[in-house]
Formats: structure tokens, sequence, C-alpha cells
């Protein structure tokens, strides 16, 4: 697979670094591959770079809808 | 000793081949260094060897190598680990752990004022387990020849008259209880390696466990069949080690095992098991059925077992499977690791 | 974890499982190719196995970079690794791996390779820096989520004049993989594969989103459902793929949404494109020579290729014959059906690329799944 996870940008860098944490863990990754991010975004990372940010709003509708098939 | 010219310059000396050449300069480092911090009536004696009494029962020993990288971490160092690490080796056989040596392997331009960190460490994680430090070695090797420091004790101790924990006594429908969170160690070190860095709290759950050990065995007596501490490979190696001595099978229930949720996040960071973390402050107990519930009450009444948990049961199993009923609902096999434990990409 | 946990939950899983046992047409199979490997280790880790009925069957597919490396690709890193003036970074995954006759790079590393683990390519480019006699050649390896990273480090190296800085390129493309295991002439010698739909690639779709897929759709007549990886993801994916079959659909569809979109991430595959071109065939472990199924330095960059700049020479190492990887990694075989499986492959020795790393299809099986082969399934 290609190894990522979801963090939470917690301070933005200069040169397009950025710090994340995971439930108390951080670390500092580059953000070069993604445009417009703020503090409290979450994206996702691997080998340390963020490759996309997640869109909360996206993943909230796949929780209604994976409860809902669970309820059928 | 008498006629040493100088104290050692703690603050801003370092190692030289001297230290380990067997003359004046050993000499002063283990008056002034090591002495200083385990200081014991048989250290004073100055001999080659230190003769000591034991009560009645059985004598149990044990020689362990600690070549942990870094030589400090959060939670501890080298010194306390390797007292912690041998006492622990000894209480695993129920056993009162009583006396320990220590050889100490130093590279050349190793700092005193490190050395006596780790040694003052070592005196005070020896006191405060009650064992004293009787006997021990000082060799010096050139530059690049060691990575700093590395240790090798040995420890013996006396089992109380008829205890015998043993892989052999573990039957079907025995119960595997843990003592606490795991992966708290093995993350700990790896949060400090250069080429991982990342930032967390976790601490080494580093500690000596016998007085624990102690307080299960008034609870369980020979209810409880065997204890091991699960440290290097975690709790799927000692498990499948166990499962195969005893010619059983475990099933383990995923939900029930304790993972500090920053040991998890670190475990998903790097692509590891938290099963597959060493733990240098933790056992693994199989039980019978009839104690589990009161030993159980016994690990959680101490500090040390405040997060015990039972996790799982031996069964009846040819091919001596660890077997898990994941916390998603299904199930699957907890292995041995593989090789090395290296963090992946993929 | 916030994004994690939600999707690991056990009663959804419940209910989802409930939902495709009332969907699934017990007159048919259901033959689904999960073509990555973390979608193999989800289903291993997770067991999710034992909650899909009977006639729904997980096929393991060929989507571990590490698994489809080449042995003879290893044997070029070593040979490399042991030139004094060369600094070898890799990524941990890489140093077990084996090359010819039981070499790698963790054994080079014994026999006095300076071969060192990075995290990410950003510490590749400080060891160049902190070492300007040496050499340091950064062991690209990946599916297009990590190409992006690697082209970042070779623009920054540019921008840094690092002049003692390479790259040994073995970065692999997912959509000719997929297309390779449809319709490669091995499939006459191997037999015809029969996969009913494909669990599509999470974080590469990240990147390259899901538009790539949709001729493999189309001319295959396959759905495909871009999946994240976590195990109710997979739930809901088969699901999805499930109603496909049953309505005769041949679609891309996203269950991923919350981290894909239909065009992917524009900036990362820009910089995909101003390093790297295609190249003609790549070798992939497992399914042989794949057209379009790698990529090089485009000319700009070439004075950051190993290759050229060591004229590494091209090792070819062929798989034990008895290997069935190829077929495996097609699902026509499964991994007990491997005479070699369990007995001299294991993943302690291996010998083939689906026991290569954690989540190759027998090493998944073998680590995660073989108490499954001494037990009746219960039939649900």
């Amino acid at each position: 697979m290609c190894l990522a996870i979801p963090a939470a940008v917690t301070k933005i860098l200069p040169d397009e670094m950025a710090v994340v944490s995971i439930d108390g863990v951080s670390k500092e990754i580059s953000i070069a591959l993604i445009e417009d991010l703020a503090v409290g975004d979450y994206v996702i990372i691997h080998v340390g770079y963020a490759l996309t940010k997640i869109d909360p709003e996206e993943a909230r509708r796949t929780l209604d809808l994976l409860r809902e098939l669970s309820a059928e | 000793m008498r006629g040493h010219q100088c104290k050692l310059d703690i603050k801003n000396g370092c190692i030289d081949l001297s230290h380990g050449s067997g003359g004046r300069a050993m000499a002063q480092l283990i008056s002034g260094l090591f002495h200083e911090a385990f200081g014991n009536e048989w250290l004073a004696r100055g001999n080659d060897q230190s003769a000591f009494d034991v009560g009645g029962g059985r004598m149990v020993m044990t020689t362990d190598g600690y070549v942990v990288s870094p030589l400090f971490f959060p939670g501890g160092n080298i010194g306390s680990l390797a007292v912690h690490g041998t006492v622990n080796d000894i209480a695993m056989a129920g056993a009162r752990p009583l006396y320990l040596s220590a050889s100490f392997i130093i590279e050349e331009g190793f700092r005193f004022s490190h050395l006596k960190m780790i040694a003052e460490s070592m005196g005070e994680a020896a006191r405060s387990a009650g064992v004293h430090i009787i006997t021990g070695d000082t060799k010096v090797v050139e530059r690049g020849k060691a990575d700093g420091l590395f240790i090798s004790t040995a420890g013996v101790g006396v089992v109380p008259d008829g205890l015998d924990l043993s892989a052999e006594n573990a039957r079907v429908g025995d119960r595997v209880l843990i003592s606490g969170t795991l992966g708290d160690h093995g993350i700990a070190i790896m949060s400090k390696r250069q080429n991982l860095a990342f930032e967390t709290d976790v601490m080494s759950d580093s500690a000596s466990l016998h007085d624990l050990v102690v307080k299960m065995v008034e609870a369980g007596g020979h209810g409880i069949r065997l204890m091991r501490d699960p440290t290097r490979g975690g709790l799927a190696a000692t498990l499948n080690e166990i499962a195969q001595q005893s010619d059983l099978g475990f099933r383990l229930q995923e939900e029930a095992i304790p993972v500090k949720p920053d040991v998890a996040a670190a475990c998903e960071l790097l692509g590891l098991d938290p099963l597959h973390v060493a733990n240098e402050g933790k056992l693994v107990a199989i039980v019978s059925p009839e104690v589990a519930d009161a030993v159980l009450a016994a690990m959680r009444a101490h500090p040390l077992g405040c997060d015990a948990a039972e996790i799982g049961e031996a069964i009846a199993d040819d091919h001596h499977f660890v077997q898990m009923a994941t916390s998603f609902g299904g199930g699957c096999i907890v292995d041995w690791l593989s090789g090395e434990q290296l963090p992946r990409i993929c | 974890m916030k994004y994690v946990d939600e999707f690991r939950d056990k009663e959804i899983a419940l209910g989802l499982a409930k939902a495709i046992r009332a969907e699934v047409d017990l007159a048919r199979p259901y033959r689904f190719m999960e073509f990555c490997g973390g979608h193999t280790h989800t289903v291993s880790r997770y067991g999710l196995e034992d909650m899909l009925p009977n006639n729904v069957r997980m096929i393991h597919g060929p989507g571990c970079p590490v698994c489809v490396l080449p042995a003879g690709r290893i044997d070029m890193a070593i040979h490399l690794a042991m030139r004094p003036e060369v600094i070898l970074c890799v990524y941990g995954d890489l140093m077990r791996v084996p090359g010819s006759q039981g070499a790698s790079l963790l054994k080079a590393k014994a026999r006095g390779a300076d071969v060192r683990m990075v995290y990410s390519t950003i510490d590749a480019i400080r060891i160049a820096e902190e070492n300007p006699a040496r050499e340091v050649v950064f062991f690209a390896i990946g599916f297009e989520t990590t190409t992006p990273p690697t082209a970042i480090m070779i623009r920054l190296a540019e921008k840094k004049h690092l002049s003692n800085f390479s790259v040994f390129c073995n970065h692999v493309l997912t959509p000719p993989a997929m297309q390779n295991i449809l319709e490669s002439s091995d499939i006459r010698n191997i037999g015809g594969v029969e996969i009913d739909g494909f669990i599509g690639p999470a974080h590469v779709s990240v990147i390259i989103g899901t538009t790539p897929y949709e001729f493999i759709a189309e001319e295959f007549g396959k759905p495909i459902v871009i999946t994240g990886f976590e195990p109710l993801d997979m739930m809901q994916a088969i699901l999805m793929l499930v109603r496909q079959v049953n309505e005769h659909r041949h679609e891309v569809e996203n269950q991923y949404r919350r981290a894909v979109i239909r065009d992917g991430n524009l900036r990362a595959k820009e910089e995909v494109s101003t390093v790297f071109e295609l190249r003609d065939r790549f070798e992939w472990r497992g399914l042989g020579r794949v057209p379009y199924g790698g990529l090089r330095l485009k000319p700009a960059y070439t004075k950051y290729d190993a290759e050229l700049r060591f004229g590494m020479r091209e090792l070819c190492v062929a798989d034990d014959p008895a290997c069935e990887c190829g077929a495996i990694l097609r699902g026509i075989k499964k991994p007990v059906d491997c005479k070699l499986f369990g007995t001299v492959c294991t993943p302690v020795t291996p010998m083939g690329s689906c026991m290569v790393s954690s989540e190759g299809a027998c090493a998944a099986h073998w680590t995660y799944g073989r108490f499954r082969d001494h037990q009746q399934r219960p039939v649900s």
C-alpha cells in the first residue's frame, strides 16, 4: 500500500513545511504538494509529505451513509 | 585507596584507554564513580568477587546484555534499564532478586558526566528494587569500537519453596493476563532516533516488577502457571514462544489489549504493530481460571499493574497459533515478527 | 484517531456484513481483486474474510511496490551500495527485500555498505548536504503516491546545486499493471482470469484521481470502486461492487470521497510530469515486463539519474520456476496452491514477490490468515 494516515495541522512553518499531530504524536512534514492549508485542517501524510486535505464534509457524508447501510 | 593525584573531573573529563588498563586511572574510576553510585559493603571490600549468603529455596540465575541506542531516553537510560531488565528476568520465576553483577564496556571518549548519570541511575534502581550490585568489571575499547557504552549483567535470586513457574504448567482454559499498556518502551526509544524524529510524551515503562510479582503470587499461589516479560518482539513473540513450549494455542481479544492512544498513533505513523513493540516494565501471566480474578485484582491494586487486563485464554491447538478476535469482528493470527522491526512506507 | 477510529467501528461493520449478505446472489461467485497491498493488509489484519459470505472471495493483487520490485533491481542497488564513495538512502521496507541468492541491503550493510534508512526524501537531501565528499543516492521506489515526494526532492537538489546527489528510480504505475493482469500474454499459459471487480487504490488515487481507471472499466467491463484503507471503507466498497455486479454495471465509483477527487492532486501531478517520463517497459516481479509500467527521469534531469551517473548495468534474475506468484497475483491460484508456500518460502526466507513484504498475498496469508487452512469456514 502506501502507508498514509490522517493528521491535524498544528503549525505552518516556512519553506512549505508544517507540524502535524496525531493523538499526541507530532511530526514535521512537507506541505509542498498542497495549496491553501490552514491550522486545524486534516491532511493525509505519506513518507513525510501531506498528499491532500481531508474533506470533512465528505467524511461526514460517508459515515452517515455507512450508518444508513448498516441499519438497513 | 590512597595516592590518587587528583579527583576525576566529572564535569569535563572523559574516558581514555588508561581507564581500562588496570592501572591507577582505572582504580580511580571504579572507586570514584561506580562505588560511589552503587555503594555497598561487598564492593567496599574491593575483592575480585563477592561472597554472599542465600537462605533456603532454589536459586535462579540470569544474564543479559544492554546495547540500547540512544543511551538516554524518556523515562530512563541504559543503566536503569540494565537493572530493571535483570531484576525482571529473575522475578518472572517468582523469585526474589538478591544480587547483580555489572560489566561495562566503554568507548574511548565517553564523558564522565554521562557515565556518572548512568551509574547513579543504576544505583538508584538497585536500591529501590532492594538488590545489590556486588561485583563488576570495566573495559575500555578504542573509539569507534562501541556505541558509547554497553552493559552486561548477571543476577541471582531465590524462589520461594514450592513455587515452580514454567511454560509446561499451562493448561487449556488458562487465562492470559497483561500488567499494563503495550509498546511504551519501544515507541519512547524510536521517538529519539534521528532518522525517525517525531515528538511524543510517551515514556519508557522501564521498571522492576518483582514487587508486583510478590503480590500476584500471594493472590494466585499455584494457580499462576508462568510469567514472562514481553521485551524485544513484544507480546506477540512472548505468546508464540509460550505456545510452542506449552504445546497449546492462545485466543486473544483485541478489544481487551491495553495500548495508549499516542503509542497507537506512533505505530500507525511508522506502520508497526503495538503487539510487536518492546516493553521493559510489563509482564504476561498465564493463570488458572480459578485464580484469574483474584490475581487481576491484585495486579490492579499495584501501581505497576493499574492498567492490567485479562486479554485471552489458552486453547488446544496442534499448530500453536496465537489467534486474535479483532476489535472489528473478524479473526487473525498474531505472528512472530519476521526479522528486524523496520518502519514501513507500504 | 480522527478519521481512523470511526472507520473501524464494529457495530457498523456487523450491519454492513448483514447488508452484503442480504444483497449477494448465492447462485454466483463474486471474485473481487483488491489491487493494493494496503487493502490486502486490511483484509488480513481485521479478518474481513470472516465477515463476508462464502461466495464473496477477495483476490490479493500485486499492489505493493516492494513486492513487485524485481530481484535484479535489488542486486543493482547492492552493487551500487558496495562502492566506497556511495551512501545509499532507502525506505525501511527495502532493507530485507531479497535479491539473488539471498542477498539483501541489510546483509550488504553488514558487509560494510553505507546503507541508511530514511523516513522521507527530505532526510536524503539532508544527508547529501552533510556529506559533500560522498555520493548520496536515493533508492526511489513506490507507486504514484510516493513519486511526487521524489520529484520534489530532485527539484530541491537542483535548486540547492547539490552535485553529489542522485536517484535510483524504480517508480511504477498502477493502471498499466491492472491492464496487464487482465490481458497479458501470460494468461494464455496460466489460464483465464476470473475477476468480477476491483477494489481500486486509495492513496494512489489521491494523486492521480479516478479518471485513469475509466478505460479499464469500459474496455474490460469490470466495475472498479476507489476505496479507502480502513476496514469499513472496504466493507462499503464490497457492497458497492456487489451492487454493480448485480445490476450489470461496470463503472468507476469513488468510495474514498473524503480524500479522492476525480482529477486528483493537480500540483502533485505537475511536479511528477516535470521530472519524470514513461519507460517503454519495466519489469514487475511476478507480472513480467509491463508496457509503460514504470518511470524514468526526463532528459533535463538525467544528471540526477544514478543509473547513468554510475553506469549501472541492468541485471535480470529469474524467479524460482516453482514459484506461483504470477498466477497468485492474477487470482488464478491461492497461496496454499503453491508448493513453496510455508515450506521453503516464508516471510523470513521469501522466494517470490508475494512473500516479500507483509502486504504481499502470501505473506499476508502466512502472517494473519493461515489458521483458516486448518479449520472449516462456518457457513453463513
